[in-house]
């Protein structure tokens, strides 16, 4: 079972590496999902169903599929490509590597603790993590609630036409 | 179901998906692009705390996550609207044209 985390782990890595350095922003898009799945099936491992399900139905999901009508509203031209791969010349990626290279070195460094293993278990089941949520994070919950309302609203001011740009009536 | 890795592993797995995230936001210039990096680097926080929340058989790490997958889903769309809006007065995903301010 120990495999299956480190495999999974390699699949995200790559395949988030891909979202990075790709040109085609749709085969960006479907790497992100593979990497999303990937990530689900570690949080399955370690013990979280409810999170796992709620990583594929919205991220892989809902999220997603905003980002793809995003990018068909958009209706980008056909040179799109050419001029992204213009964008990502050769020298790009070479200091944030280095710096996130760094990060990832000095992270390492300090996330040392000694032998401290994850328990191993049955994990936390739904319904203690329901019980949780729903009695001392129902203020959470409700700021959640909340937020979401605050981005519907944001999302449909912004994205409506203004009066003074070409073709929009109010 | 649970695995019996050291916790380490999985944060340095969040760590990398983390700097991987972090990288392509200073890289690109596409403002979509740079959404998809945010998403990679909340997400690499959200395997974060339910490492830590497994660890020690608690549900409060999944609690976090779920909270961080809310703010990820308002910002998603929110930010979505916003590069509508960008493409719409710049004609190009550019962030670099956002630069000067008027718009």
């Amino acid at each position: 079972m120990d495999l299956v985390f480190y495999l999974a782990a390699a699949v995200a890595i790559v395949s988030s590496l891909l979202v990075v350095i790709q040109a085609n922003i749709v085969h960006s898009l479907l790497n992100l999902v593979v990497s999303l799945l990937a990530v689900s099936l570690i949080f399955f491992l370690l013990g979280a169903p409810f999170v796992a399900a709620l990583e594929v139905i919205v991220y892989a999901g809902a999220i997603m599929v905003l980002f793809i009508f995003a990018i068909m509203l958009l209706a980008l031209g056909p040179n799109t490509i050419a001029e992204e791969r213009s964008w990502l010349g050769k020298g790009v990626f070479w200091a944030p590597a280095m710096l996130s290279l760094a990060v990832v070195i000095l992270l390492s460094y300090a996330l040392q603790a000694g032998d401290t293993r994850l328990p191993g278990g049955a994990g936390i089941p739904p319904k203690e993590l329901s019980l949780k949520l729903f009695g001392p994070y129902l203020p959470a919950v409700e700021l959640a609630s909340m937020l979401l309302l605050a981005g519907l609203i944001g999302a449909f001011h912004l994205g409506r036409r203004q009066p003074r740009e070409k073709g929009g009536k109010l | 179901m649970m695995i019996e890795i050291p916790m380490e592993h999985g944060l340095i797995l969040a760590a990398i998906l983390f700097s991987i995230g972090l990288a392509g936001l200073l890289a690109r210039r596409n403002v979509v692009y740079m959404l998809m990096c945010t998403e990679i680097m909340l997400n690499a926080a959200g395997l974060a705390f339910v490492v830590a929340g497994a660890r020690w058989g608690s549900a409060d790490g999944q609690i976090m996550f779920l909270i961080i997958l809310t703010m990820a889903a308002a910002e998603v769309a929110v930010g979505l609207a916003l590069v509508l809006r960008f493409y719409r007065q710049f004609r190009t995903l550019d962030i670099d044209a956002a630069s000067r301010l008027r718009g």
